[in-house]
């Protein structure tokens, strides 16, 4: 993709890599130090952060309706950050989700979406969402693949403009959701499992299968790795890419639909400064920023670090301010460990 | 020798008495102490009734970002109310823009099993759900400013008076320029996606119609001193001659004002929002182009904290004959001129 990927990723990954082969050399030398391990080092992070939780607030914090309240809190931003893996692990950057999401959920409960989701059916509105987040995400790959604009600058664009439709569609106005069925479908919890988080475990799964065990994750991690070793090895680097944006478009859509359940509102205000919520998710999971490394396991824990981090500062009465700071401080200690490891498997080779 | 045991008597007698009178001393002391550090944790109460400790109440509170001042003096008041009551437990969910946030901050209050629930939602209907779930669970809602769409979502409603506010600052500026039938008049409102900022531009849309005025340039901005000059600054541009300006908000008033001066204008007057402290001041010293502004009590999240925890209590509001706690409890818009603002400064906010 962009000059400085392929600078940083050419002394790691063989010219001739097939998609397969560009994992192997690492996970062979970082030993120990491989996926497994990473997503170890998030789990004990995560058992820490309740521990804390269970010292401080005890049996509030230890408790099912509460761990349900944290899942609820990080299904959103966690399908966003599923579909932002894939792009980040392709190589690029998506600043437009957080605004997508808006616009999704605007557009999917606008007048006449509702009015035509209650003459038919509410999955009118599901399929408006998620069109929305498609149509997003192609026009951002098509303008990163084909226009051969910069991922940062189409994106923000992106971000920006459909934030500004979302407004101008909603006419700046809260739409509350006046579908009975799509209401009391997104209040089901089967199982005691609330609606919500059956949808991002259901996106977590299919994105773990398509990153780890097909063609198409491979094809990703090929060309976030070396875009033109992938393109020598015979995939269609352009093509691929825009698909990787449709996908966060896609995933961005969804989880607009997952905001206009959660709320029963759509507002232009909705999913504000979520991209970067879903970014550092993305990264502290350990997924390469560079990109060429993806995995969603590390994602999931990586939402679940932050969303069970804002719990127990709510649980303890602790401001937000001091939040930020320890999310910050969480961030860069996660790229810091990233980068040892990463010194670490290049000395190995 | 009679006199020795007489002596004894005397001195035992008077041994007995003074420990009797140190007994009754401390026992009689003892709920005089009490009473007076009662009185000095609540001395917002005197008259007893209901502000006489009851029951602890645990309230749970939550409010949008303190991104401005008026935001931040909404919290600020609800905590210093929450602290005059010796019984009442605050707990405190750091604010937030983020309804999705918002939200679980509500869940987990309903988790903890909260007495009451004072919320001013950032989006009214979007928090609308998560509310209706608190009242189910046998927890008192009170809805502050930003109204659910749901009457059942909440069991009081505190309110401000945007449209009273719009009124108010259109009266205003109809009394001063009811001369003049082609005055031209600006509004720079708040966030246009809030159904507040709406209400206030009906209001003065209104209000200005009653004297044959209308608003001649309209701008928005976000409550914010940055967005209010570059709204203003924009505004200032595109009319070159202004009689009056209503500014919503006092907040982003401060870079409405930084965009006056660095324009250079002062041939028209300018009426504020909502009742900041500076914006008293200046308009007290009566050296700028504010001539007056219109209260939005930034004290109404305190008034919400105080109506919960009577309805928890099961107290009603002394002052009416009423026997529960109103539904509604709207506040009134006033205007501040130089006249009147010494009333005001007391209760004005910090920007």
């Amino acid at each position: 993709m962009s000059e400085s990927n392929l600078a940083s990723s050419a002394a790691d990954v063989p010219a001739d890599a097939a998609p397969p082969a560009v994992r192997p050399p690492r996970a062979r030398a970082s030993g120990l130090h491989g996926a497994a391990a990473r997503n170890l080092g998030l789990v004990i992070a995560l058992v820490a952060i309740c521990v804390v939780g269970i010292v401080t607030a005890g049996d509030r914090f230890w408790d099912l309706s509460n761990a349900l309240t944290i899942l609820r809190l990080a299904s959103v931003i966690g399908v966003l950050s599923i579909g932002m893996t894939f792009v980040i692990t392709g190589g690029g950057i998506d600043l437009s989700v957080g605004s997508v999401l808006g616009l999704a959920s605007v557009w999917a409960s606008t007048l006449a979406t509702q009015t035509m989701a209650r003459d038919s059916h509410w999955v009118v509105m599901a399929v408006c969402a998620i069109a929305v987040g498609i149509g997003a995400g192609l026009v951002n790959g098509v303008l990163i693949a084909y226009g051969k604009v910069v991922a940062f600058i189409a994106t923000l664009a992106m971000m920006v403009a459909a934030r500004g439709l979302a407004e101008m569609i909603a006419n700046r106005q809260t739409q509350v959701v006046r579908v009975p069925e799509f209401i009391s479908f997104f209040r089901m919890s089967p199982l005691g499992v609330p609606m919500l988080v059956w949808i991002f475990a259901v996106v977590a799964v299919a994105g773990w299968v398509l990153l780890n065990r097909t063609t198409f994750g491979r094809r990703t991690v090929a060309v976030g790795g070396n875009a033109e070793a992938a393109r020598l090895a015979g995939i269609k680097v352009q093509r691929h890419t825009m698909y990787l944006y449709a996908l966060a478009g896609l995933a961005a859509g969804v989880a607009g639909l997952m905001m206009l359940g959660r709320t029963t509102a759509g507002s232009s205000t909705n999913g504000q400064l979520y991209e970067l919520d879903a970014i550092a998710a993305v990264v502290v999971g350990g997924t390469l920023l560079s990109g060429g490394r993806g995995t969603i396991v590390g994602t999931v824990l990586g939402v679940l670090i932050f969303t069970t981090l804002t719990n127990v500062f709510t649980q303890n009465n602790l401001s937000i301010s001091a939040q930020s700071i320890a999310k910050g401080a969480i961030i860069v200690g996660a790229v810091l460990l990233q980068q040892r490891f990463a010194d670490r498997s290049r000395a190995g080779t | 020798m009679s006199a020795r045991p007489r002596r004894r008597w005397v001195a035992a007698a008077g041994a007995v008495a003074a420990a009797s009178l140190l007994v009754a001393g401390c026992t009689s002391n003892e709920p005089q102490e009490t009473e007076e550090t009662a009185t000095q944790e609540a001395p917002q109460a005197p008259s007893g009734g209901n502000d006489e400790q009851g029951d602890e109440v645990v309230i749970g509170f939550s409010a949008p970002a303190s991104d401005h001042g008026w935001m931040g003096s909404i919290t600020k008041s609800a905590q210093d109310v929450a602290a005059e009551y010796p019984d009442i437990d605050l707990r405190v969910a750091e604010g937030t823009n983020d309804v999705n946030l918002q939200i679980s901050q509500i869940e987990q209050f309903i988790n903890d099993g909260v007495d009451a629930i004072v919320l001013l939602p950032f989006d009214g209907a979007a928090l609308t759900e998560v509310a209706i779930k608190a009242m189910q669970a046998g927890i008192v809602v009170v809805n502050v400013d930003r109204e659910f769409d749901d009457p059942t979502a909440a069991r009081t409603t505190v309110l401000g008076d945007n449209y009273g506010m719009g009124i108010s600052a259109g009266r205003f500026i109809c009394d001063q320029l009811g001369g003049t039938p082609d005055a031209k008049v600006a509004e720079i409102a708040g966030i246009d996606s809030l159904p507040l900022t709406q209400d206030r531009s009906k209001g003065f849309a209104d209000a200005l119609g009653e004297c044959g005025l209308k608003v001649s340039n309209r701008v928005a901005a976000d409550f914010t001193v940055q967005g209010g000059e570059a709204a203003a600054a924009n505004l200032l541009q595109a009319a070159p001659e202004l009689d009056a300006i209503w500014n919503h908000d006092d907040d982003q008033g401060v870079g409405v004002l930084a965009a006056i001066e660095a324009a250079n204008r002062d041939e028209f007057f300018m009426v504020g929002g909502a009742g900041s402290k500076n914006v008293m001041e200046a308009i007290k010293a009566d050296d700028t182009v504010l001539k007056a502004t219109v209260i939005y009590p930034s004290t109404q999240a305190a008034d919400g904290i105080k109506l919960a925890r009577l309805l928890v209590q099961g107290k009603s509001m002394s002052d009416l004959v009423e026997v529960e706690v109103p539904r509604t409890v709207q506040l009134y818009a006033p205007v501040v001129t130089k006249e009147n603002v010494d009333q005001y400064l007391p209760t004005a906010f910090e920007s």
